[in-house]
């Protein structure tokens, strides 16, 4: 039996975990019908379908588009590319580029035996797992060789909106000491329903992410890693409507951390519920097949709802993350699940009570590389406090032992980082790890305290949740508003017409092959 | 680095406070003290102390102290600069564009609503354009509220629409025609670039080409947007940090009535 600072019922926690599988499974046998043009969209390019066509409309949207339009995605597009490779011999690049320019229709070609198409198309989905098993190789490689940080890994932004200058930015993050760089995205990319093509120049808070984009980042990190001795992270965001997609370009590309929730999208941009939620399941698959840590944004209810009040539905979802991410495979080792230090700095007593929810949160999930996201609700312009309380954050950070330690910037509302922001925000949390380095070893918490107190409220408030949400399902219960007080229609948002419902020849081989929770 | 510590420099300035002719304060009137912090993408050396002084002397400072240098990655250093600054601002001949309204509290602005207009103000807001953000409107709309000040849906006589972000411009015109809005809030976060004055200008000229705009009280807000910028823009009003419900929703009330019961 696992041993807690907090007296924490670990039975409790256990149920909480079985709710929550079940609230996971009933999702689950939803997402097992459906697919979107997203997911198919990511087939497409797993099996090595990439570039744009003559208007610069990527060639998997080519292709899904066509589908659509002629009704019949509900067969997926494994189904034709297989069977157009059998009738014309063609690979499948070639076939969607001639699918681009008119000159072939893969839905009006006649049909061979399933067998016979499964067989077909066997070498181009051996050559996606291939791609991403030699990615995945390659950074095991680095981490045995030249090594990383120490957790919690110093995870900084840079969000310049021109990739080259991105690089600049990150280089100089990483020689001072941050483990992780991830690249804002240009803000509203999470409601466009494809991802655009090639290196960019031009974004608005923040940079384009494309695969060319990613490629670019990843070159330099490696680069300078091998220089620094020290393995640097690249993270980018696997949200929104291309979800999937998103994250078969950052396994083939070598992305390490990946923003991943469906929840999120749901709520805070208003992305329909069944359609990220199909997207996501498929999109955890391959964060979890290629060691991708992804990362949940629970952080957020906070900046809406209050961050006392509301603490235990971060918990609850954490919870309900964790079990969608074991559904996908996804192994504990990377689910970076989120929370935040987002009390009013007025709050009595505020320090303990986040300290208590983090202590809470590490005990919970104990292999959880915990996301720990930084004071930005009441962060002013004043940015000698907000050193400070960023100084408060990472604090609790080295106390309790946090993953991902996303860095407060005392400039935060005000201005995307500046390079001397990032070094003196790595600066302070260098500080701070290194001189508290044992302080989690040496502190207990009083019985019957302040903190003891707080840390058995939230799980019992969230188990409460839990057990409504269960009752209800978690589409109604989103439809209630019952995270961060935003209700969401479950036919409403974004990307509904992009779902159907899997037909009689539908297969997705990647499943099988890359989702350990099924062998 | 300690050359401030003990200065011994002369302090024969004038130490009487001369409205027309203020200078920052450090610890005596007029002697000027700034800190400026800033980045030259030069490698640290004596050179690169020399080049920051030089740029603090241009922009005004004299005797400059660079008090701390730090090299950001090879080629970029930052400084932590102190100096005293030789500009002096007229206080007494300065005119700031405000909004003229006096801020009451909820239950004041509700009562002086049912008094001098009779009805419920209707009010529709959003983060428009690719603004992402809610982090404004919410504050200024939502039932919560921020820092203790309650938003528009708790007060009794508005009946508030928060749209939430990324809300296109036509999106919201039309929402604002069918609920027969009287007041408009924009909210703009994301200000790089300029991309919030762009988005800003575009909703006042498609609400012109609709022949809406007089009919409407227009306000934007975020953190970048000040009351005069707003102005500019084609606004009513603009309202920037520090401000809350209560002065968005005294300001509604009051221009409301002005406008209906105008003497």
């Amino acid at each position: 039996m696992q041993s807690s600072k907090l007296g924490l019922d670990f039975e409790k926690v256990g149920y909480a975990k079985k709710v929550s599988e079940k609230i996971a499974n009933n999702v689950q046998k939803f997402v097992d019908n459906y697919t979107t043009v997203a997911v198919e969209r990511t087939l497409c390019r797993l099996l090595g379908i990439d570039g744009v066509d003559a208007n610069g409309v990527p060639l998997p949207n080519v292709v899904i588009d066509e589908l659509k339009d002629k009704g019949v995605l509900s067969e997926g597009v494994m189904f034709f590319l297989g069977n157009a490779v059998i009738e014309t011999g063609l690979d499948l690049q070639e076939i969607a580029e001639k699918v681009a320019t008119g000159e072939l229709d893969i839905t009006k070609l006649p049909v061979h035996k399933s067998e016979d198409i499964q067989k077909a198309i066997k070498p181009f989905v051996d050559q996606g797992v291939d791609k991403i098993k030699n990615r995945t190789a390659k950074r095991d490689n680095y981490l045995n060789t030249i090594g990383e940080g120490a957790k919690p890994y110093l995870y900084v932004i840079v969000a310049t909106g021109n990739i080259y200058e991105d690089v600049v930015q990150a280089e100089a993050a990483a020689r001072q000491g941050a483990d992780i760089i991830a690249v804002i995205r240009t803000t509203g990319q999470s409601l466009l329903d494809f991802v655009p093509y090639g290196a960019t120049t031009e974004g608005f808070g923040g940079t384009v992410a494309t695969q060319e984009n990613f490629k670019i980042m990843r070159t330099a990190l490696d680069k300078v890693g091998e220089e620094e001795g020290r393995y640097i992270r690249l993270c980018n965001y696997c949200s929104g409507l291309c979800m999937p997609e998103i994250a078969a370009m950052g396994a083939i590309e070598g992305l390490d951390v990946m923003l991943n929730d469906a929840l999120y999208g749901i709520l805070f941009r208003d992305i329909n519920m069944q359609r990220t939620i199909v997207d996501q399941y498929f999109s955890r698959v391959l964060n979890g097949f290629a060691g991708v840590i992804i990362n949940t944004g629970e952080d957020n209810y906070l900046t809406t709802a209050d961050a006392f009040q509301e603490a235990h539905t971060v918990l609850a979802s954490d919870f309900i993350n964790e079990q969608l991410a074991i559904v996908a495979g996804l192994p504990e080792e990377q689910m970076g699940l989120g929370h935040a230090f987002e009390m009013d700095p007025d709050l009595e007593n505020g320090f303990l009570y986040e300290l208590a929810q983090a202590q809470m949160t590490r005990e919970i999930f104990p292999k959880a590389p915990l996301k720990y996201m930084p004071p930005t609700k009441f962060m002013t312009g004043n940015i000698f406090k907000g050193h400070v309380q960023d100084a408060l954050f990472n604090q609790i950070a080295i106390w309790t032992g946090q993953g991902l330690q996303l860095l407060g910037m005392l400039t935060e509302a005000i201005h995307t980082p500046f390079m001397s922001d990032r070094y003196l925000s790595i600066e302070n949390a260098k500080y701070i790890f290194n001189n508290m380095k044992s302080i989690g070893d040496e502190m207990e918490f009083k019985e019957g305290g302040l903190i003891r107190t707080r840390a058995q409220k939230v799980l019992n408030d969230a188990i409460d949740l839990l057990e409504k949400i269960d009752k209800e399902g978690l589409f109604t219960a989103l439809e209630k508003g019952i995270f961060a007080d935003i209700k969401r229609p479950l036919d409403g948002g974004k990307g509904l017409d992009g779902v159907v419902e899997k037909g009689t020849n539908y297969f997705n081989p990647f499943i099988a092959i890359m989702n350990k929770n099924l062998k | 680095m300690s050359g401030g510590l003990y200065s011994t420099e002369s302090n024969d300035f004038d130490k009487t406070l001369d409205l027309t002719k203020i200078k920052p304060y450090g610890d005596t009137m007029n002697d000027g003290k700034t800190q400026v912090s800033f980045t030259l993408p030069v490698p640290k050396g004596e050179e690169a102390i020399e080049a920051a002084k030089q740029m603090m002397k241009k922009m005004g400072f004299e005797n400059p102290q660079v008090v701390f240098v730090q090299e950001l990655m090879e080629g970029f250093t930052f400084f932590n600069c102190y100096g005293n600054s030789i500009h002096t601002v007229d206080y007494t001949n300065i005119h700031v564009p405000k909004v003229e309204s006096t801020t009451m509290d909820m239950h004041e602005t509700d009562d002086y609503i049912k008094e001098n207009i009779g009805r419920p103000i209707v009010v529709v807001g959003a983060s428009t354009g690719t603004d992402a953000h809610t982090v404004g409107i919410d504050a200024i709309m939502n039932m919560k509220g921020f820092a203790g000040h309650y938003g528009l849906e708790r007060y009794e006589m508005f009946e508030a629409l928060n749209m939430g972000s990324q809300v296109p411009n036509e999106e919201f015109i039309a929402k604002a025609i069918e609920l027969n809005a009287d007041v408009l809030l924009v909210s703009q976060t994301v200000t790089q670039k300029d991309v919030h004055i762009k988005n800003l200008t575009e909703l006042v000229e498609l609400l012109e080409a609709e022949g809406l705009r007089d009919k409407v009280i227009l306000i934007c807000g975020g953190p970048r947007i000040s009351h005069e910028l707003a102005k500019e823009l084609g606004y009513d009003a603009g309202f920037g940090m520090n401000k809350y419900a209560d002065d968005v929703a005294s300001y509604a009330a009051q221009e409301l009535d002005r406008r209906l019961n105008s003497k």
